[in-house]
């Protein structure tokens, strides 16, 4: 209970991948104190009894289902050698070069390692959309993916869509049309929506596209059964579509 | 997610080792069923074998007149081929019906048909459950069971098989080509790739242990007119309570599988005879030996209804 008589919630406790994330070398430090260096210093200062189990050597070799003497060099070493990879990505022009453990998600090596917060995780299950990214120019969710599984592969998220301080078309007409309400959704809509305008100019059918052998085109009805994996808790769907519709050089 | 190493194999033939000899090892393409059940610990792999370097990503068209499609074909490039649009739209028509754009520009064709149930049972680690964990019990059989399978189902297992594709491909008599860890190869009738759930739910094909998927392939096209219908509570991105896959001839005679049912894609050859008579006929001879429950023994007539729908798409 705090002075003010309400009962806060607590930053949410690390999970046990991100936890042994902490053993790895730390990412590019971004300039400034940022709201996310505040925010992990918040959680360290409030680091669960279980995160700090998760860090021992011990823990982990039990975790695995090892006794500790399994491993002769120490058990972070070998946890470390089997368990990670050296990852190479290019995110929005610039080659990263990361060492990772193999659990971790293109999301989360994007967020946590690169500090490209724009990408968000809403459920972390491919459900909801809001982890959406370009691969090799292809959108996808990155929450259900492996970082290792992408090495060498080209990464374009909502921090590289635009130009200098040019808007990306898609994101100007989000903000002209109002687009969204809190914005957690956003990068995720925005990425997707400039994947779907490209998959409906490649000729890829959808559920609701009538004529299989015909061209697809920028429907109302296209634009929304196309955004059905990107959730908007705040209802912004019909000034979504508006938007899309307007990049694509149609009315709603 | 439980920690595990991780390699890419060059070959097909070197994959399937790899999983073969290596305890606790899984074969890993798009991931985006795997991944989402490894951060459950419902799939706890100690080695991920990723075949993305395979070079199956191709469809090629076969010396019978028909298509090979390569396991790592994903499920956007396979429903947006010419020839699928042109010769097997209902194949396009179901996968276009299934998942979100995201997902299928990352799952692969051999991914799909491998996918586990969706049972909320089989999801939820707290609870019994046979094809999680062998022997535990069945928490769906006297639980929640809107969902599950009307037919061919167990004492032991009520859960269906989620895919769309499959379905489709169950229609078109598609075969699955492996290989197996010594090297040699075989092609499996889609008929009977998928097995019933019976007293051993958790195993869920023919596959052998370490074998891959190299492709799919599909006879000389049928023809006719190819309809997909899915049935479910929201109008995209939601799995099927019911529904038909079918080609039908101008004559009226046809084939038809049914998704949403059965713990595989549901077809009955000989209530095929029956097209011209109608639904009704078809239907109650393809749900012969039905075993619903009180939650979803509206999927019975839902059958017989959508079959109409697609038989009265096909005459239009």
């Amino acid at each position: 209970m705090h002075d003010d008589g309400y009962e806060y919630f607590a930053p949410p406790e690390p999970t046990t991948d991100e936890a042994g994330q902490r053993d790895e070398p730390p990412g590019p430090t971004p300039i400034g104190p940022t709201r996310r260096a505040f925010l992990a210093q918040t959680v360290a200062g409030g680091l669960s009894l279980a995160a700090l189990e998760a860090l021992a050597p011990e823990a982990a070799l039990a975790h695995l289902g090892l006794p500790p003497e399994a491993a002769p060099g120490g058990g972070e070493a070998m946890a470390a050698a089997e368990h990670t990879a050296r990852v190479t990505l290019s995110v929005n022009g610039s080659a990263h070069t990361l060492d990772l453990d193999t659990r971790v998600t293109l999301l989360d090596a994007l967020r946590e390692r690169l500090q490209l917060t724009g990408t968000k995780k809403g459920c972390d299950h491919g459900q909801c959309g809001a982890c959406t990214v370009l691969v090799n120019g292809t959108r996808i969710n990155s929450c259900l993916t492996l970082a290792v599984m992408h090495d060498g592969d080209t990464i374009t998220t909502i921090e590289g869509l635009a130009t200098g301080d040019e808007l990306h078309p898609m994101q100007a007409a989000f903000i002209k049309h109002d687009g969204y309400q809190c914005g957690y959704c956003t990068p995720g809509q925005i990425c997707s929506a400039v994947a779907v305008l490209d998959e409906i100019k490649a000729g890829i059918p959808s559920h609701v596209t009538d004529d299989l052998t015909a061209r697809p085109q920028p429907t109302n009805m296209e634009l929304r059964e196309r955004m059905s994996g990107n959730i908007c808790r705040c209802g912004a769907y019909a000034n979504i579509a508006e938007a899309m519709a307007e990049v694509a050089g149609r009315r709603a | 997610m439980k920690p595990f190493s991780y390699e890419r194999a060059k070959t097909p033939r070197e994959a399937a080792g790899a999983v073969a000899r290596t305890p606790g090892a899984k074969f890993i393409a798009g991931g985006t069923n795997l991944l989402d059940l490894m951060k459950l610990q419902i799939e706890t792999p100690t080695h991920l074998v990723d075949v993305q370097d395979l070079k199956l990503d191709q469809i090629e068209s076969t010396a019978g007149g028909g298509l090979r499609i390569g396991a790592l074909v994903t499920n956007t490039a396979l429903a947006a081929d010419e020839r699928v649009r042109r010769d097997y739209g209902v194949l396009s028509r179901a996968i276009v019906a299934g998942a979100s754009g995201q997902l299928r520009n990352k799952a692969t064709t051999a991914g799909n048909l491998l996918q586990r149930t969706r049972c909320p049972y089989f999801y939820d680690t707290a609870m019994p459950c046979n094809k999680r964990v062998p022997g535990s019990g069945c928490s769906a059989i006297g639980g929640y069971t809107r969902q599950h399978a009307v037919i061919g189902s167990s004492d032991a297992c009520i859960a269906t098989n989620p895919s769309d594709m499959a379905v489709a491909m169950r229609v078109l008599d598609a075969k699955v080509e492996t290989v197996r860890p010594n090297g040699s190869t075989r092609a499996l009738p889609i008929a009977d790739f998928h097995r019933l759930p019976g007293r051993t739910p958790h195993i869920e094909t023919v596959l052998e242990r370490g074998e891959l998927i190299t492709a799919v392939t599909l006879p000389r096209p049928l023809g006719g007119t190819h309809v997909y219908h899915k049935v479910r509570d929201r109008a995209s991105y939601a799995f099927a309570l019911v529904s038909v896959a079918a080609v039908i001839q101008r004559d009226g005679s046809g084939r038809v599988a049914v998704g949403g049912i059965a713990h595989k894609p549901w077809r009955v050859e000989a209530a095929e005879a029956h097209m011209r008579s109608g639904a009704k006929a078809v239907a109650q001879q393809l749900l012969a030996g039905a075993r619903p429950t009180r939650d979803n023994a509206f999927k019975l007539p839902l059958v017989e209804r959508t079959l109409a729908a697609v038989m009265a798409e096909a005459r239009a």
